[in-house]
């Protein structure tokens, strides 16, 4: 059994981590931390954990030495400590943004400040399973992955990966998401009069995420426009992208059908009854699935390529247990299985 | 037991025996209807289905 805690297991993401790991046949939890819940039990924090566990938060800086440590900390945090964190497991898998860029300059433009731990950026492996299963196999340190990014990727990777995208034209993606990305602490944007029945467009360009995008896909011109919508749970990405001249749907759904086929929580979803007819993020509330899926313009050259996922899950902690899954030699879905619910 | 593609997304299809001309079958990759229109060679024609904009 592996031995597994959590440093900042409070927040949506930690708890998310929580639920699946409690479930997960081949861990065991050792430890869990929140400075804001230091002592109290985590099903206090986490009411959908009540009966499963009667762990309590503990205090960060009494963490032992454990097997794999999930960092589930705000952004910031893990590379202030992360020699320490070292010094406590030989696997470490940080779901911030902290290590998800490669460059110390990337991090400086996107997040605005300089990186406080620039020497350990080469050392993450970038925890998206279907761009880099193999080195997470072989990884000690794995950076989680930004939901938007997370969406925008998988939405782009059958195109990128059969080279049919027209570089010469930009690739402009839509992402609609739920409040849970924001996090488990409020803000004014956040207060329920303010954020029930948005449709708001918060960023037009510049997210952050699109760094990762840009990073793990190689492609330069490419925008990312956030709008927060009416769900808690859920993350919409709609690319516009130009294919090159002659492709043809075929060759779409060979591409498409091919990711698929490599990646057990990839689905295509492109169907001709029912309602479900493309990809959406309701169905997969609770699920490691992303769904994606497309449809061509064959006179123009237009597609329009959808990815839908549960931000909590495949855009955070369900990709980290995936990864973990590959860092101890597990079968990657062990633990993950689970497909979601209708109606919801 | 004759195999042919998907007109639609070119998958390949396996036609039962006793599949017969004239019938409707499903893609079990992209879920089009796909008509039967001859079995020696083996081929398909897409099938009308409906259209709908599910109520919006």
């Amino acid at each position: 059994m592996t031995s597994v805690s959590i440093i900042g297991a409070s927040g949506f993401g930690g708890g998310e981590l929580l639920r699946l790991l409690l479930a997960h046949p081949g861990v065991d939890i050792k430890q869990v931390t929140s400075r804001s819940h230091m002592g109290e039990y985590v099903y206090q924090v986490h009411p959908n954990l009540r009966k499963q566990t009667m762990l309590k938060f503990s205090d960060p800086s009494q963490i032992e030495a454990v097997d794999v440590l999930f960092l589930a900390q705000p952004h910031g945090k893990a590379q202030q400590n992360i020699t320490h964190y070292a010094s406590l497991a030989k696997k470490i898998i940080d779901l911030s943004a902290d290590f998800r860029l490669r460059n110390a300059d990337d991090y400086e433009q996107w997040y605005g400040e300089p990186h406080t731990a620039p020497d350990w950026l080469g050392k993450f492996v970038y925890g998206l399973p279907e761009l880099h299963r193999d080195e997470l196999a072989n990884a000690n340190y794995v950076s989680g992955v930004g939901c938007n990014a997370t969406a925008s990727i998988l939405a782009l990777l059958p195109l990128v990966k059969a080279d049919l995208i027209d570089l010469s034209a930009s690739v402009i993606i839509e992402i609609k998401v739920g409040s849970s990305e924001s996090g488990a602490l409020g803000n004014i944007g956040s207060h329920h009069a303010e954020r029930a029945s948005v449709i708001r467009t918060f960023s037009a360009f510049g997210h952050r995420h699109t760094a990762e995008v840009i990073q793990e896909l190689g492609l330069d011109n490419i925008s990312l426009t956030m709008t927060a919508v009416d769900l808690v749970r859920g993350v919409l990405a709609t690319a516009h992208v130009q294919v090159r001249s002659g492709v043809k749907n075929k060759d779409l759904w060979k591409a498409y059908r091919s990711i698929a086929k490599e990646n057990p929580f990839v689905r295509v979803v492109k169907e001709q009854r029912g309602i479900y007819r493309v990809p959406e993020p309701k169905i997969l509330a609770g699920s490691n699935y992303a769904d994606i899926g497309f449809e061509l313009d064959e006179s123009t050259g237009h597609i329009v390529s959808i990815c839908a996922i549960d931000n909590l899950m495949k855009g955070s902690a369900g990709s980290a247990v995936q990864c973990m899954n590959l860092m101890l030699g597990l079968e990657e879905n062990v633990g993950l299985e689970f497909a979601g619910l209708h109606p919801i | 037991m004759a195999s042919v593609s998907c007109n639609e997304c070119a998958a390949d299809i396996i036609l039962a025996d006793g599949t017969e001309v004239n019938e409707i079958i499903v893609c079990p990759e992209c879920g089009v209807d796909l008509e039967v229109i001859s079995l020696n060679p083996a081929k398909l024609e897409m099938a009308p289905m409906e259209e709908e904009d599910w109520g919006e």
